[in-house]
């Protein structure tokens, strides 16, 4: 990589992350408390049989929140602070701009995965083939939410705007969709509307590796398809149909 | 430095003309200001010009460079402070222009040596390590002044810079300004007519998107029919004539505008009375008064929009 293009993604890193974290550590509690919150009501409510579903479910939940957060966070800078239009106008382009932010929001969530890492390697027993597909499961995951929280942040023109877009897609993408419990656990008809939502291919993923559910070859190869294409198609309206320059 | 501009026109979505068919060329260092009542189309030329926004038709050029085709050729060479933009309140002032300027392309340590100039050269490096939070409203306003300035960039784009400033905190800019000016083409728009007088090389004066004129305060002082101005200070000077302007500023104070003759034709009359006065050349306002017409006319023209 370029010594130019890694400054500029340094620089996304350190003004959405880094420097905000060191001014501001409590930020740090915040990003900690939402998944683990869902994840001990789930595990006291099933007195902890789904501790190990739940302990994934924190990883995608995570990965998921990267993209509201960055959303939000895009929109404040955007909005609120103009950085946006300075940038646009600066020789940074919109990916390397995504691909910095993106990052950002990893660091940002370092001491949550840390913790949830150290949890799911205690509690839930996988292969290392298992393990790696897992890790591909959420890599993609997060370019979803990542694409969709640039793509929404361009548009939003304040704040508050942008609170609803959150409001929105944080239970219909984490907290309705099966990714805390098995999917075997919604009831037909149901179970068709949870299919509507992304994360329940990449839980349905996850949890064919943890023994909670039992997929056959072709429904796992068709969720890994689905999650794909739709991954696909974000990344593709946040590269190309994004309001970086606005007409 | 070179800016063009040919047939530029901005139409937004609610069919309102921001821009039309605006052609100018300018070829110059120095401060190039923009003037003109809310609405005139200021922003839009900005905007446009620093490849933010797209134009409806027409083009642009940064330095003979498309900013529509060659936006990211156009992008090396500007830098933009746009309207209302503020330095992020978790950041300190050095976090902020570093940065930018690694956003720019330069490393960590370019970025912070840069920086900690820029600041010095601001007089707020004793700042550099405070949140940008806890600085006063001219600081801030300076500090993204210096942001973009710190940059290589040839040409800087400061859309309202000084807005809400004080004017001891606009003074100051605008000596940061004027130092900066020697090697780059800063754009500047501005509400402030005084600012715009003191600092710019060259004005431009945009009216419903329109260009109403533009040159040095010299070049659109010559094109105005009332250039000089009396300012007489006494109860008893009244005055009718139909080739002056008079306004009655106050009991004991009056302005006349007129020609340079009409206006030293009164002198003697004025000796002759032992009436204080002073003659002035027109004030950048007075001509923008001249060109765009005075506050009654302004209110009216926004009834008829409205």
């Amino acid at each position: 990589m370029k010594r130019r293009i890694r400054s500029q993604i340094m620089a996304s890193i350190l003004v959405n992350s880094i420097y905000a974290m060191i001014n501001y550590p409590v930020i740090l509690i915040n990003t900690l408390l939402a998944p683990l919150a869902i994840l001990a009501v789930v595990t006291f409510a099933s007195k902890g049989t789904l501790l190990p579903v739940a302990a994934v479910g924190a990883l995608i939940m995570n990965m998921v929140s990267s993209g509201t957060s960055l959303q939000q966070d895009l929109s404040h800078l955007k909005n609120d602070m103009r950085l946006q239009d300075m940038i646009v106008s600066s020789p940074t382009t919109s990916l390397v701009y995504i691909v910095g932010m993106a990052v950002s929001e990893i660091v940002y969530s370092i001491p949550t995965l840390a913790f949830l890492i150290v949890l799911n390697v205690i509690f839930v027993k996988i292969t290392v083939i298992g393990g790696l597909i897992i890790f591909l499961d959420m890599a993609t995951i997060f370019t979803f939410s990542i694409s969709l929280g640039f793509f929404l942040s361009t548009f939003t023109s304040d704040i508050i705007q942008s609170w609803g877009f959150s409001g929105i897609l944080s239970p219909l993408l984490t907290t309705i969709p099966p990714v805390y419990y098995p999917i075997t656990y919604i009831p037909y008809p149901y179970r068709y509307l949870a299919y509507l939502s992304p994360t329940t291919y990449a839980s349905e993923i996850a949890q064919s590796q943890t023994g909670f559910y039992s997929s056959s070859t072709s429904s796992f190869v068709l969720a890994w398809i689905i999650l794909i294409s739709i991954t696909a198609v974000l990344t593709y309206l946040a590269l190309k149909r994004s309001r970086w320059r606005e007409i | 430095m070179r800016i063009k501009t040919i047939e530029l026109s901005k139409t937004y979505e609610k069919k309102s003309r921001a821009l039309e068919n605006l052609s100018i060329d300018v070829n110059m260092n120095g401060i190039f200001s923009i003037i003109g009542r809310n609405g005139a189309g200021k922003t839009t030329f900005v905007r446009i010009l620093s490849t933010e926004l797209l134009p409806t038709s027409g083009s642009g050029y940064i330095n003979d460079k498309d900013v529509i085709d060659q936006a990211e050729e156009v992008r090396q060479e500007i830098a933009v402070v746009p309207q209302e933009a503020r330095p992020l309140p978790w950041l300190t002032p050095l976090q902020t222009v570093s940065s930018y300027l690694m956003w720019r392309g330069y490393s960590y340590r370019e970025a912070k040596e840069k920086g900690k100039e820029a600041l010095r050269e601001l007089g707020l490096e004793d700042k550099e390590g405070e949140k940008s939070r806890k600085l006063s409203g001219g600081q801030k306003r300076k500090l993204m002044v210096a942001t973009v300035i710190s940059s290589e960039a040839p040409i800087v784009f400061l859309d309202e810079p000084t807005t809400g400033l004080d004017y001891l905190s606009r003074k100051e800019l605008w000596q940061l300004l004027s130092r900066m000016k020697k090697d780059r083409l800063i754009i500047l728009t501005t509400h402030y007519l005084e600012e715009a007088e003191i600092l710019g090389d060259q004005i431009m004066i945009l009216d419903h998107g329109k260009l109403v004129d533009m040159g040095n305060i010299e070049d659109l002082r010559a094109k105005v029919k009332l250039p000089y101005v009396l300012k007489v200070f006494s109860e008893d000077f009244k005055l009718e004539d139909n080739e002056l302007q008079v306004h009655p500023v106050s009991e004991r104070e009056t302005f006349v505008y007129g020609s340079a003759s009409k206006i030293y034709g009164l002198v003697p009359y004025l000796v002759t009375k032992k009436m204080k006065f002073t003659v002035e050349e027109a004030s950048l306002s007075n001509i923008f008064e001249q060109y765009l017409g005075n506050g009654e006319e302004v209110e009216e023209n926004e009834k008829e929009d409205s």
